[in-house]
């Protein structure tokens, strides 16, 4: 009998599981953790501004990304980026998860994460750094931002660096708007970032 | 410049298939670890294999060896029972396809009394869907070998179980990733 073109079919008797592969990937991030391989973990949190895809590596939290930017397209960035060992790995995002939960709850004015910010540089890295000094409810000018880091006149790298902010919500370029009021460039779209400034009561 | 995949892909679109292989190779109670130890060993390598190749071999390759550690590491621990026959024409009593029905459960429990070498080319080749050339790669002797194991294996099952499936259909290289 020629086997070469037969498939037994073998699937039936070693079937799908798809509840032991789950339990399996659960046991696989762990042992990945305790060995010090998961260089990138991630989970996807529920938001009034759609699902947030949150990752950290063992430094915090090294990325935020709204549904809008595509979240395959944001792993496989990390992966070249940072490292390709990246896991759905949802316990070392418990507590930007909850942080964040809060946040839209009303119940949190501020973040207390450990932040990686091994994906901004240079002047951007200067903007965002500076941004946590604009307070839960209140507005900055890109110039005014762009002084902030030191370099007044640098208004449009200002405005690029938020409109690239890799950790958007928890760093919040949300808060940067046109001196004139227009609301600007924002990763997750000017609904989120005007829903962002209602629920802080910014006018 | 778009690199390897997050490691997550590989195992959302393997993680199924080194299941069913060590499964099949093992049996249902050492498949788990097996299927861990692969897993993390293929997630700390990761970074280092090349750029074009063949997962789904690869991965199998490590199973295969994570599969001889298991069953030596059971062998040591074993405590002797009764030897189950290596040329068994009926279903064991109590099938080690546990749990699974009839058909299925003797079917697993046939593949489990193949001896070493036809088990994981039968697992390999259907089960896997790797080339012989691969498997005996992965095994060691030549893909002529390989092929007769393959073939030997698949006669046994066969003579065991006339009523078993068996479609002429394309050879099964990927199967559908879990969701």
């Amino acid at each position: 009998m020629d086997t070469d073109d037969m498939t037994l079919d073998l699937a039936q008797a070693f079937p799908d599981s798809p509840a032991d592969l789950r339990r399996l990937h659960e046991k696989l991030a762990a042992a990945a953790q305790r060995d010090g391989i998961l260089d990138v973990a991630y989970r996807t949190v529920d938001s009034p501004v759609g699902p947030l895809l949150l990752a950290a590596t063992d430094a915090g939290l090294v990325r935020v990304a709204y549904a809008s930017e595509n979240h395959d397209t944001v792993l496989q960035a990390l992966a070249d980026r940072i490292s390709p060992r990246v896991l759905s790995a949802p316990a070392r995002l418990d507590a930007p998860a909850r942080e964040l939960d809060e946040y839209f709850g009303g119940r949190r004015r501020g973040f207390d994460l450990p932040l990686d910010w091994r994906l901004s540089a240079g002047f951007r890295r200067a903007v965002l750094s500076h941004l946590a000094e604009i307070g839960y409810g209140q507005t900055a000018s890109y110039a005014a931002v762009a002084a902030l880091a030191g370099n007044p006149k640098a208004f449009r790298a200002a405005a690029t660096a938020c409109a690239t902010n890799p950790l958007p919500v928890v760093v919040p370029c949300h808060r940067v708007i046109y001196s004139d009021g227009r609301i600007g460039r924002y990763l997750g779209g000017p609904e989120a970032k005007r829903a962002l400034l209602t629920l802080e009561g910014a006018q | 410049m778009t690199g390897k995949q997050p490691f997550e892909a590989v195992v959302t679109e393997h993680g199924a298939t080194v299941l069913r292989v060590c499964r099949a190779v093992l049996g249902p109670a050492d498949a788990d670890d097996a299927w861990s130890e692969t897993f993390l060993a293929a997630m700390r390598a990761y970074p280092d294999l090349p750029d074009g190749a063949n997962v789904e071999a690869w991965l199998v390759t490590i199973a295969h060896r994570k599969a001889i550690d298991v069953t030596r590491a059971a062998a040591r621990r074993a405590v002797p029972v009764a030897q189950t026959p290596d040329d068994a024409t009926a279903p064991a009593a109590d099938s080690p396809g546990g749990g699974l029905d009839s058909l299925d459960g003797d079917l697993a429990a046939a593949v489990a009394r193949l001896p070493a070498k036809q088990k994981q080319a039968v697992a390999y080749h259907y089960l896997a869907g790797l080339p012989y050339a691969d498997i005996a790669a992965i095994v060691g002797g030549s893909a002529d070998a390989v092929r007769r194991a393959a073939a030997d294996g698949i006669a046994t099952l066969r003579r065991a179980y006339p009523g078993v499936t068996a479609t002429k259909n394309e050879r099964r290289a990927q199967w559908t990733p879990m969701t």
